[in-house]
């Protein structure tokens, strides 16, 4: 997969605003991050959780910390980011909704995708054949999958109302096609999107939420 | 300064002792006079000076960081990461290791001899901290008439004196590399340490510190402080799996000589340090350790000892096993760096070797090492 062959990396890339400060949670071996650095000048970190991960980013000249999403964004100071980007990893972290909410506290804006379990060929799976679908996003078996947190486009657009999030843009994401710009309310989106990604911010000034105890980092 | 060079190496390197007329002023208030600083170098000071990297060595280590030491005839501590094609290549750094301030093997002391008595040091030699020991690597680096060093890497107490560096000298250090260290010494590193230094003070031969000049040394003293700290360097799986339960010879003594292998390795250990390390030094440099607590001169705010740092690139390092320094305490350094503003990264090598793994066969840390020298090395300008 070449670094600009992920259609969510060229939607990320339109989002992000030059010169920015962003954090790539779960950021692999660094390929989006170089990119955003390469493209758009940001002042960029990452977290991966593998070493091997870590080294690869390290070899690229990236600033990434080996951790996972559930437990190290308690790492950084709040709001010491412009952007939190989480690509493809919120349905695989123990605790989504804490998760979510950390990277509203530790940036303006958070860039979130995920595999919409909506998606008619997930539904279809479903109904006709009775067993966990296992599609091109879902590729793995129920008993291997890291997909812990499985949830559909309506799924998540509660989940940020709950957390009084603003939905900024949405974005459809399928593989080989462009991103497309969607109305996330709207009823039939959550039968044909793929996958997903949202820009969101508080809907309110204040951080949504504090991890506990670890979100004043100079006391 | 008297500086040897060995025109046969595949890279230059460099040897000396440099001598410091104006006095040191210590943490304690005492001032020391007529400071000397052994060190080593690999390879050359580039023209622009940019290229230079100081290496800070751990407790009983020195500045022979890869070349045979001459007091064990054993290569230098970390030959596996120093030398061309490894992370730490000659042909493009030069590298500086010095002795720290209070040990034995060249720099000043409390082996040395005081120029005001004549006499060796001992226990009139004033303690020394971690603060200290970089204030002398800092004369030494301006000494080779260095500005700002490209990095500043170290591991264990080499990693707190890359840490001390941070918050004392942050315009001096292009990047920096922490390898298994912490940001201040826990009650259970206290606890470890004070075993060695009663150990030795409970030895005749200690002579409350005078036996440089009475002619005799405590060695039994030294070797069991030695023996109870190399436990905290290893780990539990490890002593399992090189040890177990495996006799010396067949069946049981029904004595107290050394049955189990582990306690021949221990006693081996021991006996083997004395030859090579003064059981003042281990007094005066464990007494540094302990007292090292980087956060308390910035009212306990350790964000605030690396508010100099801007966007340093730094490389915090930690081991799965290492209960002496476990990741926790490398975490802590990492937060404080991003609070900081800092460009930290950090790894968790997986390894069952404790501590020590730092020292060991390890390449997923040298795979690490490798590619934040190399990037930070292209931002410097380095080819």
């Amino acid at each position: 997969m070449s670094a600009t062959g992920r259609e969510d990396f060229r939607e990320i890339l339109r989002l992000v605003r030059p010169g920015a400060r962003v954090l790539d949670v779960g950021c692999g071996e660094g390929a989006l991050l170089e990119l955003l650095e390469r493209e758009k000048g940001v002042d960029g970190r990452g977290i991966e959780i593998s070493a091997a991960g870590v080294s690869a980013c390290l070899a690229r000249g990236l600033t990434v910390m080996q951790g996972d999403a559930d437990r190290d964004l308690a790492e950084f100071p709040a709001q010491a980011f412009d952007y939190a980007i989480l690509s493809q990893t919120l349905q695989a972290v123990r605790e989504p909704r804490t998760v979510l909410a950390n990277l509203l506290r530790l940036a303006e804006r958070a860039i979130v995708s995920f595999p919409n379990f909506g998606h008619w060929r997930v539904r279809m799976a479903l109904l006709t054949r009775g067993r966990m679908p296992e599609t091109a996003v879902l590729s793995e078996p129920w008993w291997s999958t890291p997909n812990i947190h499985l949830c559909t486009l309506r799924d998540f657009t509660a989940l940020c109302d709950d957390l009084d999030l603003k939905i900024e843009s949405a974005s459809a994401l399928s593989a080989g096609r462009p991103a497309r710009q969607i109305d996330p309310a709207g009823a039939l989106e959550n039968w044909r999107a793929e996958s997903a990604l949202f820009l969101l911010s508080r809907r309110h000034g204040a951080p949504a939420a504090k991890a506990g105890g670890q979100a004043d980092l100079f006391g | 300064m008297n500086l040897s060079l060995n025109p046969s190496a595949a890279v230059a390197t460099g040897s000396g002792v440099v001598r410091f007329e104006r006095p040191l002023r210590l943490d304690s208030g005492a001032s020391l006079d007529s400071v000397e600083i052994a060190y080593e170098t690999y390879g050359e000071l580039n023209a622009a000076k940019t290229n230079a990297v100081l290496i800070c060595h751990a407790l009983t280590l020195d500045q022979h960081v890869a070349s045979i030491n001459p007091t064990t005839g054993k290569p230098g501590w970390w030959d596996r990461m120093v030398g061309p094609g490894l992370p730490l290549d000659p042909e493009r750094y030069f590298i500086i290791c010095s002795n720290v301030l209070g040990g034995c093997m060249g720099s000043t002391g409390p082996s040395s001899i005081n120029p005001a008595t004549g006499q060796p040091y001992g226990l009139t030699f004033p303690v020394i901290t971690i603060p200290d020991m970089v204030r002398a690597q800092a004369m030494l680096v301006e000494r080779l008439g260095i500005e700002s060093l490209f990095s500043v890497i170290g591991g264990s107490m080499g990693g707190m004196q890359v840490l001390q560096w941070a918050a004392d000298y942050p315009e001096r250090m292009f990047s920096g590399v922490c390898i298994a260290a912490a940001p201040r010494h826990s009650a259970q590193n206290i606890a470890f340490h004070e075993v060695g230094r009663q150990a030795i003070m409970a030895d005749p031969a200690w002579s409350g510190g005078d036996y440089a000049r009475l002619g005799s040394r405590p060695q039994k003293g030294l070797a069991v402080a030695r023996m109870a700290a190399h436990i905290t360097y290893l780990s539990e799986p490890a002593l399992q799996r090189k040890f177990g339960r495996e006799l010396q010879r067949d069946g049981l003594s029904w004595s107290f000589d050394a049955d189990f292998q582990v306690e021949s390795y221990l006693r081996h250990q021991g006996t083997s340090f004395v030859d090579r390390f003064d059981a003042n030094s281990y007094l005066y440099i464990t007494r540094a350790m302990d007292y090292f607590d980087l956060a308390a001169a910035y009212g306990g705010v350790l964000a605030q000892a690396f508010r100099g740092l801007a966007s340093t690139p730094f490389f915090v390092v930690s081991f799965t096993s290492d209960w002496l320094y476990p990741t926790p305490d490398s975490r802590t350094i990492v937060r404080a760096l991003n609070a900081a503003g800092a460009k930290a990264s950090f790894v968790e090598v997986e390894s069952d070797k404790g501590h020590d793994a730092f020292l060991l066969d390890e390449p997923v840390l040298d795979a690490a090492l490798h590619g934040f020298l190399g990037s930070a090395a292209l931002s410097r300008g380095l080819a």
